[in-house]
């Protein structure tokens, strides 16, 4: 342990690596290289982790959604082809029947699915935006930034059926003027007056949601499209531990026996598993995690193989002067010392450069990608006890792979190194 | 100093075995300057190599300062080489990346010796060698006289009780030969105990005493007068 702090030990292999500059960098440039790669990497797979963590994060993972579609195998006396529509009160019962279940959102839209969308009118200006019926907790589930001085929609709104709205940022840009505070003024949502109380701002979310949404309470949007008890679609957020595949098997079977759909027909309802799709993007971003360890590992592991490899011909070279070293009273222990602290310091030496260089290369790929707010890749690091550990197990390989060198050198007896030739 | 008897080598060459050294009995007091002479294949690097503990002998018992040399691993032979011997080689052996003195110190630096002190004690040799002020050149930039002269002192340095020459003024002319055994006899003259293999008569004839060594036998051994080198 003393020769490890012993400034002439270092003093020592700085001479001998020194010999042969050229060799010395390109062999640590081997390793170098891998730790670069591992932690460039990792360091993108988190980015990409972390990206898609951030699409998702304006709703709750563990959500999905379900909404009617047209039966396809006849039952209880009904034909095929039957168009199947959600009701309110089927909201009630699922959170009834389903324990899993935390919110139910259900919502109306014109202007998806062939439906045309409301005709907005303020002022001489016009526009067609689609407009959602909505419950206040569908902001529980997804999360809308209203600007200052502006709100969602209330439960007293949807108990007095109130005629306000919340528009989109685009809305606001394309109807009102820009040093117009569109709060508490009024637009005409198929010639029906509507008060703004709120903007939301534009987000980036997977899915259908648009800057141009208007919503408007959930009651209003019935009497105003005369949809009655119907509803287009819900938004179910489980609960973060449940099982959210299962979760849906359970919707579909409360719902087809609500709706008389036989249990074999797998078309009547629609639906779409967010959280089931974002478990699997995120085993995707694992998956490119372990990738990414392990190209690095091979190619750590190929650059200390070199490293052991270039230290094996410079035990060659350096015959003479060991056998010098050992006549003039190096112990074979010694030698054996200073060969393989020669190799680890040259793995350190690399491995410090490359996650220098790594997190260099990082820190750029994060400028650059920081505006890019439509592109799943946001802040890549690597968490420091995997560098620290990939640190460690430099040192561990770079001390195994100079055991072979040391042992070579030791091997050498100091009357042949010295022989004349 | 050394106390040799009945000292046997042999070397295994294929099947057959090369008989090198067939009963060595040498003696060498202290503050002797012995020359070991021979042709080649007699055996007189054999010898050396085994005084020095670079090799080991068959048969036989070697007495260093009363110490006796027997059952050396690496390591046994590492520290006692350290605390005895000085190692003087034809080719001068010094290490070419080292400057002069580092070269001097390195077995200062295999003693365990502080740092202050392996400069301060490697000048001071360098100095007794007239090298003072090539402390800080590569042996590169040296001539032969002046690497041999350096080599001289890094042997001399760990203070060794002998010093070893194997051809010392093998690759060096007649001049710096010359000069370079004057600096091994005055070394002598301090009292330190010196062994001289060579092939050169005049070299031989600067110490005090010849061995002359054939087909692994001592053939001769007298004391003569010495000439002095310079």
């Amino acid at each position: 342990m003393k020769t490890l702090f012993d400034k002439d030990t270092w003093q020592e292999i700085f001479s001998s690596i020194g010999q042969n500059k050229v060799r010395t960098i390109i062999t640590v440039i081997g390793v170098l290289w891998g730790i670069f790669l591992y932690i460039v990497l990792s360091g993108a797979a988190k980015g990409i982790d972390n990206g898609f963590e951030r699409q998702f994060e304006r709703i709750s993972s563990n959500s999905l959604f379900v909404w009617g579609e047209v039966t396809s195998v006849p039952y209880n006396g009904f034909k095929t082809g039957r168009q199947i529509r959600l009701k309110l009160s089927d909201v009630e019962t699922l959170k009834n029947k389903i324990q899993e279940i935390q919110y139910i959102a259900p919502r109306n839209v014109s202007g998806l699915w062939g439906t045309s969308g409301g005709k907005i009118v303020h002022g001489q200006k016009t526009g067609t935006y689609n407009v959602y019926g909505d419950y206040p907790v569908f902001t529980t589930i997804t999360t809308k930034n209203i600007y200052d001085g502006g709100r969602f929609i209330n439960e007293s709104d949807i108990t007095f059926n109130r005629k306000v709205c919340v528009i989109g940022e685009r809305t606001r840009q394309e109807l009102f003027e820009e040093d117009e505070n569109p709060i508490g003024e009024f637009i005409r949502i198929n010639n029906i007056y509507f008060k703004v109380v709120g903007i939301h701002k534009y987000v980036v979310e997977g899915g259908m949601a648009d800057d141009g949404d208007i919503h408007i309470p959930f009651s209003t949007y019935k009497k105003l499209y005369n949809s009655g008890e119907h509803v287009h679609f819900l938004i179910v957020a489980a609960f973060d531990d449940a099982d959210i595949v299962k979760v849906e098997q359970d919707i579909r079977t409360v719902l087809k026996d609500r709706h008389n759909i036989s249990p074999a027909d797998m078309r009547a309802i629609g639906g779409f598993n967010l959280g089931e799709m974002f478990k699997q993007i995120t085993k995707f971003a694992s998956g490119m995690t372990f990738l990414s360890l392990i190209i690095g590992l091979a190619t750590i592991l190929g650059g200390i193989i070199g490293i052991g490899n270039i230290l094996l011909i410079s035990v060659k070279e350096r015959t003479k002067e060991i056998g010098i070293r050992r006549a003039i009273g190096a112990t074979p222990k010694e030698i054996r010392i200073q060969i393989i602290l020669e190799s680890v310091f040259l793995t350190i030496i690399a491995g410090i450069i490359g996650i220098i260089l790594g997190a260099l290369v990082l820190s750029g790929i994060n400028a650059a990608t920081k505006d890019m707010t439509d592109y799943p890749f946001t802040n890549p690091t690597v968490p420091i006890p995997y560098i620290l550990g990939a640190l460690f197990l430099m040192v561990v390989l770079g001390t195994l792979i100079g055991l072979i060198p040391a042992h070579r050198a030791i091997s050498i007896k100091p009357i042949d190194a010295l022989r004349e030739e | 100093m050394i106390n040799i008897t009945n000292l046997h080598k042999s070397y295994k060459i294929g099947k057959n075995s090369l008989h090198v050294l067939k009963g060595i009995d040498f003696i060498v007091a202290e503050g002797e300057l012995v020359a070991i002479m021979g042709s080649s294949g007699s055996g007189k690097s054999t010898l050396l190599n085994i005084i020095g503990m670079l090799d080991v002998a068959n048969e036989g018992s070697y007495t260093l300062d009363g110490v006796p040399i027997k059952n050396l691993d690496e390591t046994k032979a590492a520290k006692y080489r350290s605390k005895f011997l000085g190692f003087i080689f034809q080719s001068f052996n010094l290490i070419n990346y080292k400057t002069a003195l580092e070269n001097v110190a390195l077995p200062l630096y295999y003693q365990g010796k502080k740092r202050e002190e392996r400069q301060e004690k490697a000048l001071n040799y360098l100095d007794n060698v007239g090298l003072k002020e090539w402390a800080t050149h590569l042996p590169s930039e040296l001539s032969g006289g002046q690497k041999q002269r350096v080599a001289i002192a890094r042997a001399l340095v760990s203070e060794p009780k002998v010093l070893l020459a194997d051809e010392p003024t093998g690759a060096l002319d007649s001049t710096t030969s010359s000069e370079v055994m004057a600096l091994i006899q005055e070394i002598n003259n301090q009292g330190k105990t010196i062994l001289v293999v060579t092939h050169e008569e005049d070299i031989a004839k600067m110490c005090k005493r010849i061995v002359r060594l054939k087909d692994g036998v001592i053939v001769e051994d007298t004391l003569v007068s010495q000439i002095a080198a310079i």
